[in-house]
């Protein structure tokens, strides 16, 4: 390691003020700091000595986010082996089917390997496009700047592409993300400077941009150049009851339990826990997002809180509409634990909605922030026809809200300890 | 109950899925300014809330008994049935708007004379915010009856009033942001307001 170390002190000198590429430090000092801990100290006046610095936090929660990308591979190759397969290809199209014929495999969904690598051969592009067209952004703005280059990139590059479709064209994503990066993050300064959660803005406006790629029934399923095959249709269940004509309504949670043959997904809740359905790469697994939730929880991470309250938000909402019921409208008879393992609802509260920069400060506040997201997925599902999955929105919704959340417990603590003290203001 | 549905449904539509603000972009000028600090806001959200609430209900008066055609067939006149005056609308509009604004003003300078003095000229200016003027002709525009239209003139206002809050207390959260010196003030304000609108169109395309 020495000699490594060696060679950054000798190219020290280049980078620093009147060196030959100063305008490049922050490309060097991210180098620098991602291979050993920074000598650094805080500038500011408040000096706080924790191990746990940004980098540590950040790169926990990439840490956390393991089981949902190896989910994220594993299922989107099952899903396009299960079409392939049905449709008696061995071989998937185009340079994937290259290198799948070169390796010797075949599109056999009961073979675990061929499902990873089919998998990763969709997500591991479209990962690298998010994160150099990002990283690209987020370079510049720093060397123009002068700005740290830090891990909270890695975290935004990391999510991004999990709530992506695997079909999604890359030059698309590249442009999501660039929007996020420039927009929601690097004119407000950077990480940690942003209200909004920078993931999502980049889905988000893709999703009001090329609504065509990312949503619908034809995206979820990686099957390039095959129809899909008949008595597959590659819905996701919130797609599939939001769809549903009102006179077959009554059919209900049927038309997502029954099999393929009587009209229904043939889905079960535990494929849906398990997360071998059709949707977002990342998203589909509630196991993974929980896994990732206890890892986010016992390194205190992620807030508790608001995964608690999201949850609890939404079971009541779905309770309620739930036992109200409508003749007209299918969504209403999914039952609460299903809305709690389909569509993005795991993946969003366990990663999204506890960002701890866009998400509330206070504690009393996290409750209401996470209660008021949750609340509001259900409700963009239920009732609103525009949009079949709420999770999304629902979590920016929060993050507008959650600086005036804050204000008001803030002012009822004052208040509080002002009445205690006995002080007049 | 069913009148109570639908006012109830009114109501939402109102505050939420056509706020004045981040759906229909109305009232730009004081949301922009007057966002600086969640206090005053809250100050001007309440005194759009108020205004809304009183102009729209008797803007609706004003529309049905003397501007609408064969409005003024109450009278008993003959000749006066059957005049259009709806022309007249916008003045009528504006002057009431004017004037409920000064009477207001003087309630807060009498009783309120820190929020008087923090919404400073933006108060008189509430006379020409689109948003308020806007919910007038919103009124007509979609036949709102009197208890509609009480009803839709809260709404809005409370809805505007949500906006501004929100938007004052993202500003001062970003008192700890380091935005480029050539977006500072309004520029960064702008895009702020654009990403909410974003999470806003959440309730685009909901029935009620």
């Amino acid at each position: 390691m020495k000699p490594l170390r060696q060679l950054l002190d000798k190219m020290h000198p280049l980078f620093t003020k009147g060196g030959k590429l100063e305008p490049f430090y922050p490309l060097y000092e991210a180098g620098d700091t991602f291979l050993y801990t920074p000598g650094e100290i805080t500038h500011g006046p408040s000096h706080v000595r924790d191990a746990l610095d940004l980098k540590r936090m950040m790169i926990t929660v990439v840490a956390a986010l393991g089981p949902c990308i190896l989910m994220a591979m594993w299922n989107t190759g099952y899903q396009a082996n299960l079409v392939l397969d049905a449709g008696g290809v061995s071989v998937p199209e185009g340079w994937r089917g290259a290198v799948f014929s070169a390796i010797g495999l075949t599109a056999n969904p009961d073979n675990h390997l061929a499902n990873l690598l089919l998998g990763a051969l969709y997500f591991v592009p479209l990962f690298l496009v998010s994160n150099i067209a990002g990283g690209l952004c987020e370079v510049i703005f720093s060397c123009i700047r002068n700005h740290e280059i830090n891990e909270g990139f890695l975290v935004t590059g990391m999510l991004y592409p999990l709530t992506l479709p695997p079909t999604l064209p890359w030059w698309q994503a590249a442009i999501g993300i660039m929007f996020a990066v420039i927009l929601a993050k690097e004119v407000f300064g950077g990480t940690g400077k942003n209200f909004i959660n920078i993931a999502l803005t980049g889905r988000a406006f893709l999703y009001f941009a090329y609504p065509s790629q990312i949503s619908g029934d034809r995206v979820w399923v990686a099957a390039d150049g095959y129809k899909l095959v008949d008595g597959y249709t590659g819905a996701t269940s919130l797609g599939q009851l939001g769809s549903l004509d009102p006179a077959n309504a009554s059919m209900g949670m049927n038309a997502v339990t029954n099999s393929v043959a009587e009209g229904g997904l043939g889905m079960s809740w535990m494929d849906a826990f398990l997360g071998i359905i059709p949707g977002s790469m990342g998203e589909t697994s509630a196991l993974a997002c929980l896994i990732g939730a206890v890892i986010l929880i016992a390194t205190g991470i992620g807030s508790w809180r608001v995964m608690a309250a999201v949850v609890l938000g939404a079971l009541v909402t779905s309770g309620l509409l739930f036992a109200a019921g409508s003749d007209g409208n299918a969504v209403f008879a999914m039952p609460p634990h299903w809305h709690l393992v389909v569509g993005g609802f795991a993946f969003g509260t366990v990663f999204m909605a506890t960002d701890p920069v866009s998400a509330a400060f206070s504690n009393g506040g996290k409750w209401v922030y996470g209660f008021l997201i949750g609340f509001m997925t259900i409700l963009i599902r239920v009732i609103n026809p525009a949009f079949p999955e709420g999770i999304m929105l629902a979590i920016l919704f929060g993050n507008v809200f959650a600086p005036l959340i804050d204000y008001f417990f803030v002012q009822a603590n004052i208040k509080r300890r002002l009445a205690r003290t006995h002080v007049t203001a | 109950m069913d009148q109570l549905e639908h006012f109830l449904s009114l109501l939402l539509k109102a505050v939420f899925v056509e706020n004045l603000a981040l759906a229909f972009f109305l009232g730009m000028c004081t949301f922009l300014a007057v966002s600086k600090n969640v206090k005053t806001a809250l100050g001007l959200g309440v005194a759009v809330i108020v205004i809304q609430t009183i102009t729209v209900p008797a803007n609706n008066l004003i529309y049905t008994y003397l501007l609408k055609k064969d409005a003024l067939g109450w009278t008993g006149i003959s000749s006066l049935s059957g005049i259009d005056l709806e022309f007249l609308g916008l003045i009528s509009y504006i002057g009431v708007i004017a004037a409920m604004v000064q009477i207001l003003e003087l309630i807060l300078d009498r009783f309120f004379p820190p929020l008087y003095n923090a919404l400073g000229i933006f108060l008189p200016l509430i006379t020409v915010n689109c948003a308020i003027l806007g919910g007038s002709l919103f009124m007509v525009e979609r036949d709102y009856n009197f208890a509609d239209s009480c009803v839709f003139g809260f709404g809005s206002g409370l809805g505007w009033a949500f906006a501004i809050a929100a938007l004052a207390g993202i500003r001062e959260k970003m008192k700890y942001s380091d935005v480029p010196d050539g977006l500072k003030g309004l520029g960064i304000t702008f895009i702020t307001v654009g990403l909410m609108s974003l999470a806003f169109m959440s309730f685009s395309g909901i029935q009620l």
